[in-house]
């Protein structure tokens, strides 16, 4: 007799542990990010930039505290993002899930996200059609036709008449390739050539000499940064190609802040599209990279400001909906959210609950002796035109 | 020669085949984590789905001596297929899965007749060729794989029009536990047999085998085919019970993990990949909990652990501590 | 158009010594001690990232870093040599394949600790930068730097290998090491320095490398397919079968993207698998 209470006490002990403890004073925040493989940096920059909205606003919204549940999905791993997202659902009790930086990622979790009627903040993943994934989903960084169907488009306009691109033979790079063909094309343009290179290239000798010999007036060129950039400046130099014969197009990761240091003098004049550069003039962002710089002794990118600005989005909607974390209250509070963000304005659309923002054109020069983006030119407005084109 | 000669082979064998009491609790505790920890069990059914796919390579590698590192070829194969399969409408999930398990044992077979050929490194690097191919493969066929994006639209039935694949993860669970088990038996009366003792005289001496009657080649390609299907079968797993398919099941990393995991679990011993897919991701998962960045440099420290202190896998390592002992009872 | 082949093959070849050079003391450690030893490329990313931190932390000239990017890398992997492995020589391959993937995860680990997980950056002196013209073609200084050290490196290897006692004691190791220590050859000895040579050398590849394919935390893995690659066609124990190995591979990876783009990654890993299929042992290999 003895032995089955303690067996039934053991059991009940477990069960209890096994229960979820039910704090009403605190919104859980589950972040699901790759902190560990290739794309640790771009999520702790992401992690920084949570960090740092909390850090000054506060960590509580609309009288409760807000607790995040960090979650590594290794890398590139949609079974395992699909799972954490489930687990931090139904285990954790969440009320919300942010993060993500790569596409299956994003898209497995917005599977869960439909399904368990949860908000979801996509603070990076770039594919046009994430969000049609989850009616609970919104994005606060970018598409990649919304940047490089508007540098297509900008290119016409600025008297590129001939373009050779060239560009990673995955997915984003064909996203890229194909949006920035079709801005490019409608607007006159003419591709006289376009190939893949493989996504592992460390050496572009072989792809840039091809590019020389196509005799264009501009190279367009998609890479999703690492050791690339350089790769690539390096070789468009070995090569000879003059940045003012031949201009040379290209996404913002081409040339990030590390991309620019690696490469040098030879990424002089390399114009790019882009959203977010912790060189844009402006007193907000100012302030941002000061205070991004003192807490975390580097400068914000494209990543940080992404989960800012995503942060942004959960505090003002959490603000509005008084703390209720029900899924269709807090999209209704995000669709149509208008801020000034350390980038510019922005918008999150009420149709597609994607971001609306400026798309600057930018070229790589020297200014005080550091080589940064100068912002020259900006398209504003620009909403995700995958999307717009898909209603059509 | 005397019928006890004719006998010992068999009584060997028959005590393979026998279930030990240890194994009759570790199949009950498998049912433990409904009871124990339910909102584990897609956790659960993920260690289930990776216990299996090392199953399949030990039967390779631990049985018949070849070691490869492109085994995920057939895992993703297997998962894509029922991923396609899934998409095209046929959402079933029992026919899918077998459907699934048999295309891979087709390239399984396909391509065991270049494996039987070699050995060594070059096999071992034949072996890691095949696999960056495929993944090359999958990868340019983007219109059929999805890509990097990975494969959308995977949607399934309910199995046995009953049960559906939830947030909780029971049926999954379930069903993976259920395909595990299955695959198991098959496993373990496979090497019980004179078939697997062939395997495992090939693994010592492939050149001395044909001498005493055991066709060598034949006997790899039938060892690779099985394998293959029952890494196809763990990856149509994976697929049908997260409805999502990327080119990761096809990489080398996931080929090199699972092989980890076997080597760690030990291998040649038939709860080897069992054993080694609970404790690496379980630890994973610990680890990554309590340090999303660094888990790596603590699981590298387990398994320098092991090796130092428990050689030839933590079954091997046990099986050594039993011996001693037993030996000083 | 023959500019730009010429071109291609210049750069392949620069890219295939420096696989030659990450790779040499892998498969002469491999053929001579049959230690698979997986972290291999743990010391390349070693000496890598002692470079890094002396010339860009610590202001020192590139050049002058690189010996001991050289020494760092051997130094540490004696360390590693008389702790650990030495307790495994015995071991099965299996058991050697998981210590050694184990320290590769350490490293990784290690290495995004202290150096995060960025791209690594390296500060060139002037004169190995930019491109200079010979016979009317633009080639990269660098690589033509990197192709003059390889091949020092590969004639002071054979010469050595050839013309001196501890040479000919490594040899005889290779080709059977049961008799070379019947004929009272100290094994363990000449394996312990080559094995520190051949890591040491890791490390100046490792270093080597940053300018060419970039230098990050996860280094240690993502090279050591291609290392692996090199030494099975090459065939295990061979300095000559390395160089020629890796020479055809960055030929072959370099032609492939220029004339087949479509192909992209296939053709390396089809190369491979084709000169395997026709040359199990690899093309120089013995055993």
């Amino acid at each position: 007799m003895r032995k089955v209470l303690i067996l039934f006490a053991a059991i009940a002990a477990a069960v209890l542990a096994a229960a979820p403890a039910q704090a009403q004073q605190t919104i859980k925040v589950g972040v699901i990010l790759a902190y560990s493989g290739q794309f640790a940096d771009p999520s702790a920059q992401m992690d920084n930039g949570i960090k740092l909205y909390m850090k000054q606003h506060g960590d509580s919204v609309a009288g409760k505290k807000i607790e995040l549940l960090r979650r590594d999905t290794g890398g590139i791993a949609p079974d395992i993002a699909k799972r954490l997202a489930q687990e931090l659902i139904v285990r954790d009790n969440v009320d919300m899930l942010v993060g993500f930086a790569l596409t299956p990622n994003a898209l497995a979790a917005g599977d869960v996200s439909a399904q368990a009627k949860k908000f979801m903040v996509n603070m990076n993943a770039a594919t046009a059609i994430i969000t049609t994934k989850s009616p609970y989903m919104v994005r606060t960084s970018f598409t990649v036709p919304q940047l490089n169907q508007t540098l297509g488009t900008w290119a016409y306009r600025n008297g590129i008449r001939k373009a050779y691109t060239m560009v990673s033979d995955f997915g984003p790079g064909h996203d890229g390739e194909a949006a920035f063909h079709k801005g490019f094309k409608d607007a006159g343009g003419e591709i006289i050539g376009a190939v893949r290179y493989p996504v592992a290239n460390q050496d572009f000798a072989a792809f840039v000499q091809r590019a020389k010999d196509a005799n264009a007036d501009a190279i367009y060129i998609w890479t999703p940064g690492g050791p690339q950039p350089a790769a690539i400046g390096k070789a468009l130099a070995e090569r000879g190609i003059d940045p003012n014969k031949t201009k040379i197009l290209g996404q913002g990761e081409l040339t990030s802040e590390d991309a620019l240091k690696n490469m040098g003098d030879a990424g002089l004049g390399i114009i790019t599209s882009f959203h977010y550069d912790y060189n844009h003039q402006s007193a907000m962002n100012a302030a941002f990279v000061k205070a991004y710089n003192e807490a975390f002794a580097r400068n914000p990118d494209m990543f940080s400001a992404g989960a800012f600005d995503g942060m942004h989005v959960v505090y003002e909607a959490l603000k509005k909906t008084g703390g209720k974390t029900d899924g269709e209250s807090l999209i209704t509070a995000a669709k149509g959210m208008q801020w000034e963000s350390p980038r510019g304005p922005m918008r999150i659309d009420p149709e597609t609950r994607d971001v609306i923002q400026t798309v600057y054109i930018r070229r790589v020069e020297k200014v005080g002796g550091q080589i940064v983006n100068v912002e020259f030119d900006k398209v504003e407005n620009v909403k995700d035109p995958f999307k717009a084109a898909m209603k059509n | 020669m005397t019928s006890s000669a004719l006998t010992e082979p068999q009584r060997y064998l028959e005590a393979q085949i026998r279930w030990r009491p240890v194994e009759i609790a570790f199949w009950l505790a498998t049912l433990l984590p409904f009871v124990l920890a339910p909102n584990y069990l897609v956790l659960a059914s993920q260690i289930a789905i990776t216990a299996l796919f090392a199953l399949s390579l030990d039967l390779i590698l631990g049985y018949a001596g070849i070691v490869s590192l492109g085994h995920a070829a057939y895992f993703g194969f297997g998962s894509y297929t029922a991923g396609l399969i899934a998409k095209w409408g046929w959402g079933e999930p029992v026919t899918g899965l077998l459907m699934a398990a048999a295309a891979a044992g087709v390239l399984g077979y396909v391509s065991s007749f270049i494996i039987a050929r070699f050995r060594h490194l070059a096999l071992i690097m034949i072996t890691l060729g095949f696999g960056l191919l495929l993944a090359e493969a999958a990868n340019s066929a983007s219109w059929l794989t999805g890509g990097a994006d990975g494969l959308q639209g995977v949607r399934m039935w309910k199995l046995f029009d009953v049960f559906a694949f939830d947030l909780y993860g029971t049926t999954a669970y379930s069903y993976s536990l259920a395909v595990l088990f299955l695959a198991f038996l098959v496993a373990r009366r496979l090497i019980g047999s004179p078939f697997g003792l062939a395997l495992r005289g090939i693994r010592e001496n492939a050149v001395r085998m044909p001498a005493i009657g055991a066709p060598a080649r034949a006997h790899i390609r039938k060892a690779y085919t099985i394998a293959a299907v029952m890494a196809g079968l763990a990856g149509a797993l994976l697929a049908q019970t997260t409805e999502t398919v990327s080119l990761e099941t096809l990489s080398f990393a996931r080929s090199a993990d699972v092989l980890v995991i076997l080597i760690l679990g030990g291998a040649g011993r038939l709860y080897g990949g069992l054993v080694g897919a609970i404790i690496y991701m379980v630890a994973r998962d610990q680890f990554s909990g309590i340090n999303p960045q660094y888990w790596y440099f603590w699981i590298g420290t387990l398994l320098i652990l092991v090796v130092l202190f428990l050689p030839n896998g933590v079954l091997g390592g046990m099986a050594r501590l039993m011996r001693f002992a037993r030996s000083r009872a | 158009m023959i500019a730009s082949v010429f071109g291609v093959l210049f750069d392949g070849f620069a890219y295939g010594m420096l696989l030659f050079i990450l790779s040499v003391g892998l498969s002469v450690t491999l053929g001579m001690m049959n230690f698979v030893n997986l972290a291999h490329c743990s010391f390349a990313m070693l000496g890598g990232f002692v470079t890094v931190t002396l010339t860009d932390q610590l202001g020192w000239p590139f050049l002058a870093s690189l010996p001991l990017a050289f020494l760092a890398a051997a130094l540490v992997s004696v360390a590693f040599e008389r702790g650990l492995y030495r307790r495994l020589y015995g071991a099965s391959d299996l058991d050697q394949c998981l210590l050694t993937i184990g320290i590769v995860f350490v490293s990784v680990a290690v290495a995004a600790y202290i150096y995060g997980t960025i791209q690594q950056p390296v500060t060139l002196p002037s004169y190995l930068r930019g491109t200079v013209s010979i016979f009317g073609h633009s080639l990269g200084v660098y690589r033509l730097f990197l192709i003059g050290a390889s091949v020092a490196i590969t004639a002071t290897l054979i010469a050595a290998l050839e013309y001196t006692r501890f040479g000919a004691q490594v040899r005889a190791a290779v080709d059977n090491q049961r008799m070379a220590r019947g004929l009272g050859i100290d094994v363990d000895r000449v394996f312990a320095v080559t094995f520190a040579l051949g890591s040491g050398l890791a490390g100046l590849g490792g270093a080597l490398a940053i300018e060419i394919v970039g230098l990050d935390h996860a280094f240690a893995f993502t090279y050591l397919i291609y290392v692996l690659i090199v030494v099975a066609v090459g065939g295990l124990g061979s300095i000559t079968g390395s160089f020629v190995a890796a020479s055809l591979l960055g030929i072959s990876d370099m032609a492939g993207k220029y004339y087949f783009p479509e192909l992209g990654a296939f053709l390396i890993y089809f190369v491979m698998v084709a000169l395997l299929m026709w040359r199990p042992l690899g093309l120089f290999g013995r055993r």
